[in-house]
């Protein structure tokens, strides 16, 4: 089924647009339906790609671009994070054992945890990474 | 975020309110750990707690660890519905010690 272009926005990557981020999640996921307590877990796993962003890809740079794109159809709400950072490790990028109790490292297990499908990958041309996370609404 | 700390029933009560993100987490970190440094049981009030993310989380792991390190009480109290629902997410809610208020930690002493 085809999809539809909610929103597309251009944010700093500074940790204090996180805060605006949030709030168009929300009202994305709000406006497709979804309860409350789904809304907010959908903002907490875009708010910790968006995280990964700002402290992994630009390496705590607070002046590069983040790109948020939420798409949708009748069946499910898409996020497409997009960076210009350097092309990233991606196999570094995984969830860790949550027995290892340790500070950090818990961004990529609220992702996982929270969309139905989600994966990294690089622009054409080593311009960037992109973030994508599918969950599926049921209606 | 709003930070405030004081003191009752022996323990530092650090509340926290609002937001808890990373443009903020790194005060919440330094408050933790500043307690902790000075040899204070640390309780930490959740109850104003709109939205945590990884990085406020990652304060609270912190500080737990130090205080255990250093044989300090240590506990999360009047977690909020939000709050929780994250810690459950990470399954932090069976490893810190946490209570329904501040008023149940202040009892268990008493």
């Amino acid at each position: 089924m085809n999809e539809q272009h909610l929103v597309k926005m251009h944010f700093l990557s500074h940790p204090d647009r996180l805060c605006l981020i949030r709030v168009v999640v929300k009202r994305a996921a709000e406006s497709m339906g979804c309860s409350e307590k789904l809304a907010e877990k959908m903002v907490l796993a875009v708010n910790e790609a968006c995280m990964n962003i700002i402290q992994h890809a630009y390496k705590g740079d607070y002046s590069r671009e983040i790109v948020l794109e939420i798409l949708n159809n009748d069946n499910h709400i898409k996020f497409r994070i997009t960076d210009h950072a350097e092309p990233v490790d991606l196999s570094c990028v995984k969830p860790r054992d949550l027995d290892d109790l340790r500070p950090g490292g818990l961004g990529t297990h609220f992702m996982q945890e929270i969309m139905d499908e989600c994966a990294m990958g690089h622009l054409e041309g080593g311009r960037g990474n992109y973030i994508e996370m599918i969950k599926n609404i049921n209606k | 975020m709003n930070i405030t700390t004081r003191e009752e029933g022996g323990f530092a009560i650090l509340e926290l309110e609002g937001e808890v993100d990373l443009s903020c987490s790194p005060e919440a970190r330094k408050h933790i750990l500043g307690n902790l440094e000075k040899g204070r049981d640390l309780l930490v009030d959740l109850s104003g707690v709109t939205y945590i993310d990884s990085s406020g989380v990652a304060s609270l792991v912190e500080g737990y660890q130090n205080a255990k390190k250093q044989k300090l009480k240590f506990a999360l109290v009047g977690v909020s519905e939000s709050a929780m629902n994250v810690l459950e997410l990470a399954r932090l809610d069976k490893v810190f010690p946490i209570y329904t208020s501040l008023e149940e930690r202040l009892r268990e002493d008493s």
